[in-house]
């Protein structure tokens, strides 16, 4: 077998965002976070019945509606146009933040710049730069089951993403609880990254050599397989 | 008790230098167009209302609504969860240059402080944004094992909202996710000013329908044909 490049043998987003697809339960209500994380609606397994909440107010959304289709006054989060499934309701903005923060949501999956070791999550701004805007991310990742966050393991430059410490400005504190990368699955518990999946061709060593923080193991590591053509 | 105004010009007339404003819709729905070009249109033929503090969740998008206001230089502070948009020129300009104020609070926070306010519920507590710099100087407490931070609540001078059907007692309904921030502005300001797509007489709207009851809403003025802040932007409208 060749030697694995962390860099061309990755996971692309399309192939993450259909691993975190996978664990998305029949019967849950899901938000997913504006940009990445919502291509996992698309990978959404047969069979399941999934509720999608967006945080300006509706519930039970579908598909993107075809160009030209569109009704601005139903839009998502990221303030793309939607369509209604069958079931969907309408409410203010305090009714659905209270889904988020009342722990009425199953699971809410967002991205990251940085995520610590005991489950921190930077995903909001890089520096003192520019226009901050945090939007409704410090109120995602509170209340849900389960947050979730899918991002490449590394940054652009090869630097750890998972680390001991975020050293960017904070969105919530000890709020992970799985990270699916593009080498890998980890769950964070008791202030550890757990692996529980990695990309077959892939050594232990290599996967610690571009991971910020020690990963632990909790019994079998399996391997971490997807499509290959998505 | 009739609360019809029956311009938008009349309606936003009282609106002195210095108030503060909450403006609804989220992105490009929701957004009382043209209750805030109405205000505009004053500003541009008497020097008033300046100084304003705006709430909303956004900092204005394009050329048209808040991003008018702001190019205008009608407002001093914005209060919001998310200035950036598809085209905030208007707002970073200003911002960069040091013109406006920003106070940035994370969206539920946003609500949460004005649904407190039209509540009569000074402060209340939430996870939201515990241990992160928008917490700074905040207090916090430990409830059942988890920390939280305290929040104000967040009233204003003057609401501007916009809803669909609409009596002229003021009770309302909104259009779709148009009805976002809406419903809570219009309880935590001191006047709220509504356009309606269709203003009817009492009993045109049935009361199990009514998603803001009349005692929220002060004046209230029928505007059509709304135009659609989205449509708008895109559109490359400017005002």
């Amino acid at each position: 077998m060749p030697d694995f490049n962390i860099m061309e043998d990755k996971l692309s987003n399309a192939q993450i965002a259909w691993r975190a697809a996978q664990d998305i339960e029949d019967g849950s209500y899901v938000n997913l976070g504006i940009g990445f994380p919502e291509m996992i609606a698309k990978f959404q397994p047969e069979g399941r019945d999934v509720t999608y909440h967006t945080e300006n107010g509706v519930l039970g959304f579908g598909k993107a509606p075809k160009e030209g289709e569109e009704d601005w006054d139903l839009i998502n989060a990221g303030k793309k146009a939607i369509t209604l499934n069958p079931g969907a309701s309408f409410f203010h903005h305090a009714d659905s933040f209270s889904m988020v923060r009342g722990g009425h949501l199953d699971l809410a999956v967002l991205g990251a710049y940085q995520v610590a070791q005991n489950g921190d999550l930077a995903n909001w701004r890089v520096g003192t730069k520019g226009v901050p805007a945090v939007g409704g991310a410090m109120d995602l990742v509170h209340g849900a089951k389960r947050v979730a966050v899918v991002t490449d393991h590394v940054t652009k430059d090869g630097g750890p993403k998972l680390v001991e410490t975020c050293t960017f400005p904070l969105t919530g504190v000890g709020c992970v609880t799985r990270v699916y990368t593009s080498l890998a699955v980890i769950d964070i518990e008791g202030g550890k990254f757990i692996l529980r999946e990695k990309l077959p061709g892939l050594t232990m060593e290599a996967l610690q050599a571009v991971t910020g923080a020690t990963l632990h193991t909790d019994g079998n590591v399996l391997d971490l397989i997807v499509p290959e053509d998505l | 008790m009739d609360k019809t105004i029956s311009t938008v010009a009349e309606a936003v007339a009282d609106i002195p230098d210095g108030a503060q404003v909450m403006i609804g819709g989220f992105g490009g729905s929701g957004a009382p167009i043209e209750l805030i070009h109405a205000l505009i249109d004053r500003f541009r033929a008497t020097g008033s209302p300046k100084n304003l503090t705006v709430i909303n969740n956004n900092a204005g998008n394009g050329y048209i609504g808040i991003a008018a206001m702001i190019k205008a230089g009608m407002v001093k502070k914005m209060i919001c969860s998310f200035p950036r948009s598809s085209n905030a020129e208007a707002f970073n300009e200003k911002y960069l240059a040091g013109e406006i104020e920003l106070e940035l609070v994370p969206q539920g926070t946003l609500a949460e402080r004005i649904r407190a306010a039209g509540a009569g519920i000074p402060a209340f507590y939430t996870p939201t944004s515990f241990g992160t710099e928008l917490a700074e100087g905040k207090p916090t407490e430990e409830f059942d094992g988890k920390m939280y931070v305290r929040e104000r609540w967040l009233k204003a001078d003057f609401a501007l909202i916009k809803g669909q059907q609409g009596d002229t007692v003021g009770n309302m309904t909104y259009r779709m996710a148009a009805r976002n921030f809406n419903p809570l502005m219009a309880m935590a300001a001191a006047k709220t000013i509504a356009q309606v797509s269709e203003l009817g007489e009492p009993g045109s709207i049935d009361p199990q329908q009514v998603i803001t009851p009349g005692i929220f809403v002060d004046a209230i003025v029928e505007v059509a044909q709304p135009q659609q802040e989205e449509v708008l932007v895109r559109t490359g409208v400017v005002y």
